[in-house]
This record gives C-alpha cells, sequence and structure tokens, in this order.
C-alpha cells in the first residue's frame, strides 16, 4: 500500500487529506460538543438565549461561580446511581456476547460445511427473521413473559437479545468459516476425529478473528439496545440506555436534562475504550473474511 | 430526579413521625405506576408496610407494561396507578377490581371526592390533581399594561403588544409537539368552545363542528406567536423557553409550576416576574379551554383476596394523610388527601376546578381519539391543509381504529 | 456434513430464533387477521373528584361472555390491511376517481397515514443506501492513504458515530441543529436568514434525517470497505499498472470489482436497516414531518389503548416489504450459491 501511496500526486494527497480531516471533524463533533457542553446547566447547554451560552457559560457561572460544573455527574451518578445501570448494562452485554458466539459458531460452523439446499434456505429465513422490527416482537412477548413470572428480568432480556442477534450472527459467521479451508477439518475427521472434534480441535484454534469482530457487533447490539430493554426490564434492573431515555422527563413530570446529557456522555466512554481497544481486531477479523459472503 | 430521594427520605421522615401508622400486611403487592415524584411518594409509603414484601415499578413506560402485567392470572401487579385517561385500558380489559367492600373495610380517612365511581361501583382511588393552566410573566405583563388575560383572545392580543414593542419575538410558549401534546391542547380548547367529541351516547366522532373548526383557528393564531418550532415542542422544551425567558405567556400543567423556576441558571427576572393564574376560557365561552385530571390507584382482578386487601391497606398507607405534614411531600403535587394545606403553586389547579373545568373524558374510546388527533391535525397546523380536511381525516382515522377495536 | 451433526450443531441457535423471533411472527400473523370483539357500550353514573356525569363504559359482563364464545376475538380476514391506517384500498380509489391530475392524486395520497410513511421510508432508503456506500468507499480510500502512524487515530473517531446509540446520536445532533443550537446558528448565518429553522420545515427535517442516517451508517460501511482494500490483489494492480492504467482505470477496474462482494452485504444490511428507520424519527421529534412504518408500529402500541391487529398489520407489511427490497440481492445469491455448490 505505502509503495501506492508514495506515488500519489500531491494535488491528490492534498484533496484525499482535506477529506479525511473534514469526515474525522464531522465524525468526532458531536461528541466534543457534547462533553464540553455536559458540564454547563441546562440553559446553557441549548444556549436558548444565544449560542454562544453554550462556550462560555454564562448561566453556570451564574448559578455555580464557575464556567464548569459536575453538577449532571453528581445528579446521575450520586443521586441517581447511575453505577446500577452500568452493572446491568455490562452483565447483559457479558452474556449476550458469550451465548451470541457460542450459538452462532456453531450454527455458522454447519452452515458453512453442509452442502445440502436447507443450509440456503434457513440462512434466507434468517435475513427475514432480521427484517421484523423489534419493537412488534416486543409486543409479542409481554403477555407470555408476564404469565410465566418472566418480565423484568435480566436473563430474559439477555436470551431475547441472542435470539435477536443471531441472525446477524449467524451471516457473519457463515461467511467467515467458508473462507477457512474445508480440507482442514477434511483431513482430521480423516484422522479418526468426529465432526465436534475436528471443529474443536482444528477450527476454534483459527477462528478467533472471525469470531472477535462479530463479538463486538453482539456487543455493540446490546449495549445500545432501547426498544427490548426499556420494554422488558423493571425500573430496578435498567440498563443504561432506557435509564437515560427515563433522565428525559415525560409530559407530566420534569426530567433532568444535564443528568440524561452526563450520562449520555458516561455511557459513551466505554465505546471509546472498546473502539480504541478493538480497531485492529474490527479490521483485521473482518479482512480475514468475515464479510466476503 | 434528585426529587425522588427527597421524596422517599421525606415519606420515611412523616412515617416515622407519627406513631399511629402502624401498617401490617400479610401478602404480596406489586406496584406499577408512573416515575413521577409524587408517585415516588406514594410508592415509598406504601413500602413502609411491613409483614409481606412491597414492589414498586415506577417507570415512565408504565402504561405499556400494566395491562400486560395484570392480565396474567395471578396477576404479576396487584395495583396499577393511573390517570383518568390510562384508566380506560384497564377498565376495557376488565382487569381491575370493584373496591367497595375494602372501602367499607379499610377506608375511613378516605373524602368522598376521592372515591371514582363506574355504575355504583369504586374502581379507583384518586389521591392528586392537575390542570393545564396560565403560566405568564408578571413583569412583561406590566410593562406593556395589560392584565393577565382571562381567555385566549385576550392572550393574542397581549401576545401581539408584546411582539410589536419589540419586547420578545415569540411571546405565546404552547406544548404543541406532534402527537399526545399536540392532541391534549386540541381537547383542551375544543371543549372550551363547547364542542363534543362524541355524538351523544355512542362511539361517533363528533369533531368535524364548527366548533372544531375555530378552535383550529384558535390554535393556529396562537402558534404564530411561538417559536416556529412549536411541533416538536413537549411540555419539557416549553418550560425550557419560559426559562430562558423567551415566553411570557403559555398554558401549563399545574404539577411544574413548583418546580419551574427552581432549575438551575434560571435568570432573577424570570424568577421574579414568574406568576400563575387559572385557565383561560375561549370564543366567549364559560368553561375553561383546558382539562382537570386525577391520578389514583386501582387494585388487580386477578389476584387472591388476601393480596386485594394488603394491596389496599398499603396504598391506604402511601396517601395516608400524616404524609401532608411533610413539606417537601406537600409541594410535590395538588393533592387530593385529607389534611392538605394547598401552596401557592397550586392556585391555578384549584381554579380551574372552581371554574367548572371538564374533566379529561374517561370514555372507552377516548384514547383512540387522541391518538388520531395527535397524527391527523399536524398538516394544518404546518398550513399545508385546510381546517376541514385536517378534521376529516382525524374522524377518519379515529373511525378505522375504532371499527378495530369493535366500538364501530 | 451429515443431516444428524447438522442437526445438533445448529440447534441453539435455532432454537432460539423459533422460539424467539418464528414464533411471535405467527402470533403476529394471527393477530393482524383478528380484532376484538364488539364492545358493548353501556351509559352510566361516573364520579370523579371534581363532578358526577353520565358515561359511557364498557359492559363487562356482555363482553365477557363474547370472548368467552371466542377467545380469539373476530375474525376479519384482511381487513385490517385495507382499512384507512393501512393500504386504504377505498381512500385509494375514491382519491383517483375524484383527482383531475397524477400529482393531486399524490397530494390525496400522501394525506393518508400509510402512504405517507411508505413515501418518507421508500426515500430514505434509496436516498441514504446509496450515499452510505459512497461515503464509506471514499472515507475507506482516504483513510487508507493517511500516514500510518496517524491511521488508527482516524479510524478511531471515523468509527465513533456508528458505535454510538442511535438513540443518543440522535439527540445529540437533535440538540446541535435547534434554530438556537451551534449547527442551526451556523446554518441561519450562511443562510443569512435569521428565521431559518430546520425543525420547522418538512423538507430541511428530511434532509437532516437523512444527513444524519449517512453520519451513522457510513462509518459501518468505511470499515468494511477498509478490510477489504486490506485484502487487493496487489500483483493485479501492479499488472495494471504497467500495462499503463490510470488511478482512476485501476480503482475502476481492480479495485472495484474487488469490493463488489462487500458493496452486496453492506448494501443489504443497509436496505434492511433503512427501511426500519426509526430511532432518528423519535429522537428528532420529527413525526410532524416525516413518519415511517416502524414508527407506524410505535404510535399504535404507544397509545393510551394499543392498537395490537393494527400494529401486527403493520409489521407483516413491513416484512413484506424487505423481502421485496432484497428480492434482486437474493436471487444473486441464489444464483452464486447454485453455482458454488
Amino acid at each position: 500500500m505505502s509503495s501506492r501511496a508514495n506515488k500519489m500526486p500531491i494535488a491528490l494527497r492534498i484533496v484525499a487529506s482535506l477529506f479525511v480531516v473534514t469526515w474525522v471533524l464531522m465524525a468526532a463533533f458531536p461528541f466534543v460538543w457534547t462533553f464540553w457542553g455536559s458540564f454547563k446547566v441546562e440553559l446553557d447547554f441549548f444556549s436558548i438565549a444565544d449560542w454562544t451560552n453554550a462556550l462560555t457559560g454564562p448561566r453556570t457561572q451564574e448559578t455555580y461561580g464557575s464556567a464548569f460544573t459536575g453538577a449532571g455527574y453528581h445528579g446521575a451518578w450520586v443521586e441517581e446511581e447511575f453505577m446500577r445501570n452500568v452493572i446491568n448494562t455490562f452483565i447483559v452485554c457479558f452474556f449476550v456476547v458469550c451465548t451470541s458466539l457460542t450459538f452462532g459458531t456453531l450454527g455458522g460452523y454447519a452452515l458453512s460445511r453442509s452442502g445440502y439446499q436447507y443450509t440456503f434456505w434457513l440462512l434466507i429465513a434468517a435475513l427475514i427473521f432480521r427484517a421484523m422490527p423489534p419493537i412488534t416482537l416486543v409486543a409479542g412477548y409481554m403477555l407470555p413473559f408476564f404469565e410465566w413470572n418472566l418480565w423484568g428480568i435480566l436473563p430474559t432480556t439477555i436470551i431475547v437479545l441472542v435470539a435477536i442477534n443471531q441472525p446477524f450472527t449467524l451471516w457473519m459467521l457463515h461467511s467467515f468459516f467458508q473462507n477457512i479451508p474445508k480440507e482442514l477439518d477434511e483431513s482430521a475427521k480423516v484422522d479418526g476425529c468426529t465432526q465436534f472434534q475436528a471443529f474443536r480441535h482444528v477450527i476454534i484454534p483459527v477462528m478467533w478473528p472471525g469470531v472477535i469482530t462479530t463479538g463486538l457487533f453482539s456487543f455493540l447490539l446490546a449495549y445500545n439496545d432501547f426498544a427490548v430493554t426499556s420494554m422488558l426490564l423493571s425500573e430496578g434492573n435498567r440498563t443504561m440506555v432506557p435509564q437515560i431515555a427515563a433522565f428525559l422527563g415525560t409530559t407530566y413530570t420534569e426530567g433532568n436534562i444535564m443528568f440524561a446529557v452526563a450520562a449520555v456522555v458516561s455511557a459513551t466512554a466505554p465505546l471509546f475504550v472498546l473502539v480504541m481497544v478493538f480497531q485492529r481486531q474490527i479490521v483485521s477479523g473482518l479482512t480475514a473474511g468475515a464479510v466476503k459472503g | 430526579m434528585f426529587l425522588k430521594k427527597f421524596a422517599i427520605a421525606g415519606a420515611m421522615a412523616a412515617l416515622m413521625s407519627t406513631s399511629a401508622l402502624a401498617c401490617e400486611i400479610s401478602a404480596r403487592v406489586s406496584i406499577v405506576g408512573n416515575e413521577f415524584p409524587a408517585i415516588q411518594s406514594v410508592g415509598a409509603g406504601a413500602q413502609a408496610c411491613t409483614g409481606a414484601e412491597v414492589k414498586t415499578n415506577l417507570t415512565a413506560d408504565h402504561q405499556k407494561i400494566n395491562l400486560p402485567g395484570m392480565q396474567g392470572n395471578p396477576a404479576e401487579y396487584t395495583s396499577a396507578i393511573i390517570a383518568n385517561s390510562s384508566i380506560v385500558a384497564l377498565m376495557n380489559e376488565d382487569v381491575i377490581r370493584p373496591l367497595d367492600d375494602l372501602v367499607a373495610k379499610h377506608g375511613q380517612g378516605l373524602k368522598k371526592n376521592q372515591l371514582i365511581t363506574i355504575d355504583g361501583k369504586i374502581m379507583a382511588v384518586a389521591f392528586m390533581a392537575n390542570a393545564q393552566h396560565l403560566v405568564y410573566r408578571a413583569d412583561v405583563l406590566e410593562k406593556i399594561g395589560v392584565q393577565p388575560p382571562k381567555t385566549y383572545e385576550d392572550m393574542l392580543a397581549a401576545a401581539k403588544m408584546i411582539r410589536e414593542q419589540g419586547i420578545m419575538e415569540n411571546p405565546v410558549g404552547g406544548a404543541y409537539a406532534a402527537g399526545w401534546n399536540l392532541a391534549e391542547e386540541f381537547v383542551n380548547m375544543y371543549l372550551g368552545m363547547g364542542g363534543s367529541h362524541f355524538k351523544p351516547g355512542s362511539a361517533e366522532p363528533n369533531i368535524n363542528t364548527e366548533a372544531g373548526i375555530k378552535t383550529l383557528e384558535m390554535m393556529k393564531a396562537l402558534s404564530d406567536y411561538m417559536n416556529p418550532d412549536f411541533l416538536t415542542h413537549d411540555s419539557n422544551a416549553t418550560n425550557a423557553e419560559f426559562r430562558a425567558g423567551n415566553v411570557a405567556l403559555m398554558n401549563m400543567w399545574g404539577s411544574r409550576a413548583a418546580t419551574l423556576v427552581s432549575a438551575d441558571g434560571v435568570a432573577q427576572e424570570v424568577v421574579d416576574g414568574f406568576a400563575i393564574d387559572g385557565p383561560m376560557t375561549v370564543g366567549g365561552g364559560s368553561i375553561p379551554a383546558s382539562t382537570l385530571w386525577w391520578d389514583g390507584w386501582t387494585v388487580a382482578k386477578n389476584i387472591s383476596d388476601e393480596e386485594a386487601e394488603a394491596t389496599f391497606i398499603a396504598m391506604m398507607n402511601g396517601i395516608s394523610p400524616a404524609m401532608m405534614a411533610n413539606e417537601e411531600i406537600r409541594t410535590q403535587a395538588v393533592w387530593l388527601i385529607d389534611g392538605y394545606q394547598p401552596t401557592d403553586a397550586a392556585k391555578g389547579v384549584f381554579a380551574a376546578a372552581g371554574m367548572n373545568t371538564i374533566p379529561y373524558p374517561m370514555l372507552p374510546y377516548m384514547g383512540l381519539m387522541h391518538t388520531a388527533l395527535g397524527n391527523e391535525l399536524v398538516d394544518f397546523m404546518k398550513g399545508d391543509e385546510s381546517a376541514e380536511q385536517a378534521l376529516k381525516d382525524a374522524e377518519a382515522a379515529y373511525i378505522a381504529a375504532a371499527k378495530e377495536k369493535g366500538f364501530l | 456434513m451429515k443431516h444428524r451433526t447438522f442437526f445438533w450443531f445448529f440447534l441453539p441457535t435455532g432454537l432460539a430464533m423459533l422460539l424467539f423471533i418464528a414464533m411471535p411472527i405467527v402470533s403476529v400473523v394471527t393477530q393482524s387477521l383478528f380484532t376484538p370483539h364488539e364492545a358493548v357500550l353501556v351509559t352510566v353514573e361516573t364520579c370523579t373528584p371534581f363532578s358526577c356525569a353520565q358515561e359511557t363504559t364498557i359492559d363487562q359482563e356482555a363482553t365477557a361472555a363474547l370472548r368467552e364464545q371466542s377467545p380469539m376475538g373476530r375474525f376479519v380476514g384482511f381487513d385490517i390491511y385495507t382499512d384507512r391506517g393501512h393500504l386504504a384500498f377505498s381512500e385509494v380509489a375514491q382519491a383517483w376517481h375524484s383527482s383531475d391530475s397524477f400529482g393531486e392524486f399524490l397530494k390525496q395520497l400522501n394525506n393518508l397515514p400509510f402512504y405517507r410513511a411508505m413515501g418518507f421510508t421508500i426515500v430514505f432508503v434509496f436516498v441514504v443506501t446509496p450515499l452510505v456506500i459512497v461515503m464509506g468507499l471514499l472515507i475507506a480510500l482516504a483513510v487508507n492513504t493517511v500516514n500510518a502512524r496517524l491511521k488508527g487515530i482516524v479510524i478511531f473517531f471515523s468509527l465513533l458515530p456508528f458505535v454510538i446509540t442511535p438513540l443518543i446520536g440522535a439527540l445529540v445532533l437533535f440538540w446541535m441543529i435547534d434554530s438556537r443550537g451551534i449547527i442551526g446558528t451556523a446554518l441561519q448565518w450562511m443562510a443569512g436568514d435569521p428565521s431559518l429553522s430546520l425543525k420547522a420545515s418538512t423538507g430541511l427535517m428530511w434532509i437532516s434525517l437523512m444527513i444524519y442516517g449517512v453520519w451513522h451508517a457510513a462509518p459501518f460501511a468505511f470499515v468494511i470497505f477498509y478490510a477489504g482494500l486490506q485484502t487487493l490483489p496487489m500483483d493485479q494492480i501492479e499488472a495494471a499498472q504497467i500495462d499503463g492504467a490510470s488511478r482512476l482505470q485501476r480503482l475502476r477496474y481492480v479495485i472495484i470489482p474487488h469490493l463488489m462482494p462487500l458493496v452486496t452485504f453492506v448494501a443489504l444490511i443497509q436496505l434492511m436497516d433503512n427501511f426500519r428507520v426509526f430511532e432518528p424519527i423519535v429522537g428528532f421529534n420529527a413525526s410532524a414531518h416525516a413518519t415511517s412504518l416502524s414508527w407506524a408500529i410505535f404510535n399504535d402500541l404507544g397509545g393510551e389503548t394499543r392498537q395490537l391487529s393494527s400494529a401486527a398489520a403493520t409489521s407483516v407489511i413491513t416484512i413484506l416489504g424487505v423481502a421485496l427490497l432484497l428480492s434482486p440481492v437474493l436471487v444473486r445469491t441464489w444464483r452464486d450459491y447454485k453455482g458454488k455448490v
């Protein structure tokens, strides 16, 4: 790649660099802005009186004697115990990722190694399943879950998220496994392994790049989900996203927008870390063929 | 909300201070309801009972979960806290029980007007009231030399003066966000114009009328003095406008009055100028263009008698008169509980009740009408179609929904 | 692989999807064919804290008897699908007969909730999907030229809009495009019109929603294309270079064909997700200007009185819509599959 880049005409280089800079600004600016605003009071954050208020924070100055305040963070973390929601989110994410990858690798591997026509139709069915708006699915779950006393608890939400996530996981892993040469496990089987042993000893050691990438997508889905978590979790078991929505308030009652903004910034921080740590894996996992299908 | 913690602490303190309130229950209690501070206080009061577990699930999504949560047998929730609009969904599906026997046995502290009676049967116990009424800036009205408006026509005239004198660009505030809020404003104004949403004794819609057109015209005239983004402004956004000093006149929920100017960073002139008054009338009518609301609790049908009794006792403890001694709780709402001394912020709601404001209709099909209005009036408010067409569309949308639900 | 082995490998995922997706779909389809019973209404005296009045309510005993007879409700066939809230056959026919021009017909069609939602959904899908692919490709090509030391940080920032929770991302942007937010003010300044408001005009709101759509999804396309670029066949590129192919020709004849399967993949996912556009409409409070099928379902389920049958019918229409939209891609996949086997 570098050999090509070196030969690039200077004009093209400038255009490309400008484009990258513009894009990075577009991508990052809203986050920087929100982060900055999270240390202000609501009237400054929305700068309803004058847009420069969001930068200088005169109202914040007036209330707290300084242009920055941690009141939103204090409210969200101390008064509202946002920590509970953070813990719930991580419990949900951990189990969703583990379960979904276990189910997905087994299923995806089977789909990639079976030559029968039904595999194609299973993949298509999975695709159609993915088309279903989650909000309708959730409306359908409510009555049976209440009936069986399963509503409101974390395990129910986890298994539902795993199921909703399966189609995408299956597609990703199926194409990934297709790019692992069949000869590998065939030869193991010739040596007397069963299919499962072949999977365990030959495939598992080489599957990690694709699995990690798929796992990250599962994590994002579980972390970001609103439709399922807001409807299936009771108040005490809420994850971060529905809790942020609750901070915003309703018709009848005052929300506390600054708690929400502080919580938004807090909820975004782990994603920053995640992307920072795993970006190499995302790219290499995808490169290894998870999306060649 | 930070008030929540105060509320709980307050409720506890109130309960500690009154030794007479021994609350013993012998079966499980599980409460679902909205999450604002007044309801948090009620929930905390119920949880003070001992002898069995009292669970609460107070969330803004309560309307989506209370029905499925009470349809099972036994029901997950033994009590749902609802308002006059949302009790209908529970009654339509027959999941709440009459309370007459329990009121006779345990309901001595209740006032007659707390009992929501339908066909002679007590179906709910109300504990707080709410209504939309005028909120204004006294300093601004003084500057232009007018009295607080008593009618929407006065409000328009005052708004015109404020704009012409260059004091504010968009002096009127209104929760006109497409959907529930916009429909609520229509319901208020339509009742004020003397309209009735349905033909008497039936589920046939009756909004494409002269009163309906006049209602929409008034709403449109008001919106000319609102921030151009008014179709995205719910009551939170409208309050923010008021706090920022951009709005001088608005029709706002009484439950919001107590905390309106106590938020962080509100300018001193807004704090000083803040004033409230009763709801306004419109079109020469005598009934205010507003609706009265109550919040109350119900008891589920699909539970054992022990659970129903325990629930009733716990909920009675949640609305005990002793709570009114606590200043923090007292200012959270306009309580209907015995011993409540109205605060200044409650003036507007009391004025609304005194002016014979009509309660929000408790009809089985009102929710469908509300949804239809919220979606179909938008085109008129944007200026894309005539008032007649918008009302015709709203009726058609309502009829389609009412047919599906079996009301027509 | 033997059927038996396949079965055991596939069982966990199959079971999860069967229980939590397939069965709900069956129940949704059933639900869309049935409606609640005719309500038996009675007028009774109702007392509230404020007054007593004669009001209508449901006669529970009579309704319970009806429910007993047929617990599923009334079978109405496709009535829900054809009523005004959905395909609105009779209203469409009427509009067709009563309008003089095609423009007038479209205007009347746009007045029906389903077609209005479809209108926005279709425009959204067909504007955002190609833009996401083009943007993703441009970013990938540009990032690929960046100095290796800066690459990490650029990729990091590029991915942010995609990893952010959609509802939160939409809220953040909504706050910024307010007429007094930073972007709103900047636009007013650029347009020289202090009364310009993105939220007050349908056209500008549509554009804002679409910009959000591209902003949110472009990183997804980018990262996949970027991964694809890492596996470029260098020998082919060099061969093309020796043959004297220009930079553009190399892009056109070597790089893009190499990325084509990835384009299909991104298109597939994007078509599906954009067809279900929902979060930005809620986050932007945009329902006055733009609605979608998913929003219609949300609206049916969110009212004081939930309209389950109506929501079910819209869901079924959504699935069929996605299937229709994806059919060209699916046919292609089928051919590839046949070719491979």
